[in-house]
């Protein structure tokens, strides 16, 4: 048994508070009475109602969610197929620049990268709005999406795919019943995380939104520019909420999941015996 | 072949049409004059070959030059950037540390415990700051009340909010690829520079640090890159006098509508980030070459 020197647990739990504490007493001011959010006046429930008659505040939110799931699926697939392409494709001509461009959105500033697509739309003469957000996250959460797919193909055991065909199936049933089903825990948490970039993007939102669809951050950003509010302290906790639950949930299945496969081996293991 | 050809044309030809092209246009419209109409530049896409080769010129970056206003910016961006993820480490590092040395059945809700903020809203997390930092905040209250200060201090709207907002949202990339190397440190290599006469400080300096040292370069790295074009963090917690390149780029398009000039400060600020950028790979590949 390992026990943590002092330094240890005193660096721990400062660490932790630090990263904590901020998001604790933003919870807890969305619960306040008063209107000034640094003056404790009392419990109440009132800013979350007043936020669900927002409308500005509810549209903006579908707006959001809608861009997410839209962006994020095209992203699963297109970022799934450049996985495949960067290691499986073998050489092909314009390989250096496909991997380029995968590698270079991850590490470019997003006002860099609001400021070309919005230079691209207006020049092509796309008008903005839904549309071109949904282009703008696809772009630079595909490139998330196959670095994390990439990761998994890379220590994924090729001889099952081999087997599928030699055993007759078409290089498509092979990818789809063998090689897919081994490779969805990381197009799901592929999907997850294009999800989330999507929901969470202000900067290349703001370049590349038109006046009908504004999205939440922009709307959060520019409420927040004025200044500390009550409101949207209340909005923050269910956007802190939903994603606490989410990611807890997500580390139990995966672990439960993990156990199971543990069993299922050992359980082969006597079988075999 | 058919299927290979379709499989690689499609993401390629997305990533061509909405990364690599939009790129372009912006170096050429940072080649171009300022013109009234709208979209305010000029030369229009329509344009011959050989017209926009004839009207490329360096007048944005020129003007990038004598206005002090732009140097200025980038220099104190770099001088943030690279301060920020010093004080990134700092905090950092002791966390990853403890993480590393927990007991087995703690460190994957310790891991998660990372993790978790990461999937939270960015603007949500420096907005956070705002409230703590206020001259009627949290912090000043509680140190007023410890009886520390009698007035409150400034923090908000200043480079040194910045400074906090950078380091508090950055600190999970930090502690991230510092606890992946720390995690795969065999101990007993400390043991025996103690048994060998090293104080338990030597042997963190002479043991820990040096094998730990890739995961410190890549963490500063990730920390650094972003930090140099972050826009969110010195509009909310900046104040007039904080200067940020990404901050600077933002109201030249959206307030100013000059977008040669916006165009003339990307093209610059990514020629800086080439350098970490390509130095950050470098890292990366030796590591795994390492490995291998």
């Amino acid at each position: 048994m390992k026990r943590l020197s002092w330094f240890n647990i005193t660096s721990l739990t400062v660490g932790f508070a630090f990263l904590y504490l901020p998001m604790v007493i933003l919870v807890i001011y969305s619960f306040n009475e008063s209107k000034l959010v640094t003056v404790w006046a009392g419990f109440s429930t009132k800013w979350y109602g007043e936020l669900l008659q927002n409308d500005a505040f509810l549209d903006a939110a579908w707006v959001t969610i809608k861009v997410a799931v839209i962006s994020s699926t095209l992203a699963t697939v297109l970022g799934t197929m450049a996985a495949y392409v960067l290691v499986r494709g073998g050489r092909f001509l314009g390989r250096t620049l496909f991997s380029g461009m995968i590698y270079a959105p991850l590490v470019m500033p997003e006002v860099i990268t609001g400021l070309s697509l919005l230079l691209l739309f207006i020049g092509i003469g796309l008008d903005r709005g839904v549309l071109t957000i949904v282009l703008a996250h696809t772009t630079f959460s595909m490139c998330y999406v196959s670095v994390v797919v990439s990761s998994r193909l890379v220590s994924f055991d090729r001889s099952l795919e081999e087997a599928a065909l030699d055993l007759g199936s078409s290089a498509w049933e092979a990818f789809r019943l063998v090689t897919l089903p081994l490779i969805a825990p990381a197009v799901i948490a592929g999907w997850l995380l294009a999800f989330t970039l999507s929901l969470d993007d202000l900067v290349i939102a703001s370049f590349t939104a038109g006046p009908g669809a504004t999205t939440l951050p922009i709307k959060i950003f520019s409420a927040v520019r004025l200044g500390v509010s009550p409101e949207i302290n209340a909005l923050s906790t269910i956007m802190i909420a939903i994603v606490t639950v989410g990611v807890i949930s997500a580390s139990l299945i995966s672990k439960r999941n993990a156990v199971k496969a543990q069993k299922d081996a050992r359980a082969a293991e006597r079988a075999e015996a | 072949m058919m299927r290979r050809f379709t499989l690689i044309a499609v993401p390629y030809v997305w990533l061509l049409v909405l990364f690599m092209v939009p790129f372009l246009i912006v170096f050429k419209i940072s080649l171009s004059d300022a013109a009234l109409a709208i979209p305010p530049y000029a030369p229009t896409m329509r344009d011959g070959l050989a017209t926009l080769l004839s009207e490329l010129d360096f007048e944005n970056f020129v003007f990038l030059t004598q206005d002090d206003l732009y140097w200025k910016a980038y220099l104190s961006s770099l001088r943030i950037a690279v301060l920020s993820t010093f004080l990134t480490l700092l905090v950092g590092y002791p966390i990853a540390y403890g993480m590393a040395r927990a007991p087995d059945e703690w460190r994957a809700t310790l891991m998660m415990l990372v993790i978790l903020p990461f999937w939270t809203s960015f603007l949500i997390r420096v907005y956070a700051w705002m409230g703590i930092l206020s001259n009627e905040g949290l912090l000043n209250q509680f140190l007023i009340w410890l009886g520390l200060i009698s007035d409150p201090l400034v923090i908000l709207n200043t480079t040194i909010a910045v400074y906090i907002g950078i380091v508090y949202t950055y600190l999970p990339f930090m502690i991230l690829p510092i606890y992946a190397a720390l995690d795969r440190m065999d101990t007993s290599l400390n043991e025996a520079a103690e048994d060998l006469g090293c104080s338990r400080m030597q042997a963190f300096w002479l043991v820990t640090i040096p094998l730990s040292k890739n995961g410190i370069i890549a963490g500063s790295f990730l920390v650094f890159i972003p930090a140099l074009g972050e826009f969110v963090i010195p509009s909310l917690l900046g104040g007039s006098g904080t200067l940020m390149i990404g901050k600077v780029l933002w109201e030249e398009f959206f307030n100013n509508r000059d977008w040669p000039v916006a165009s003339a400060v990307a093209v610059v600020l990514l020629l800086i980030l080439v350098i970490p950028i390509v130095l950050f790979q470098r890292n990366q590949q030796k590591q795994q070459e390492a490995e291998q």
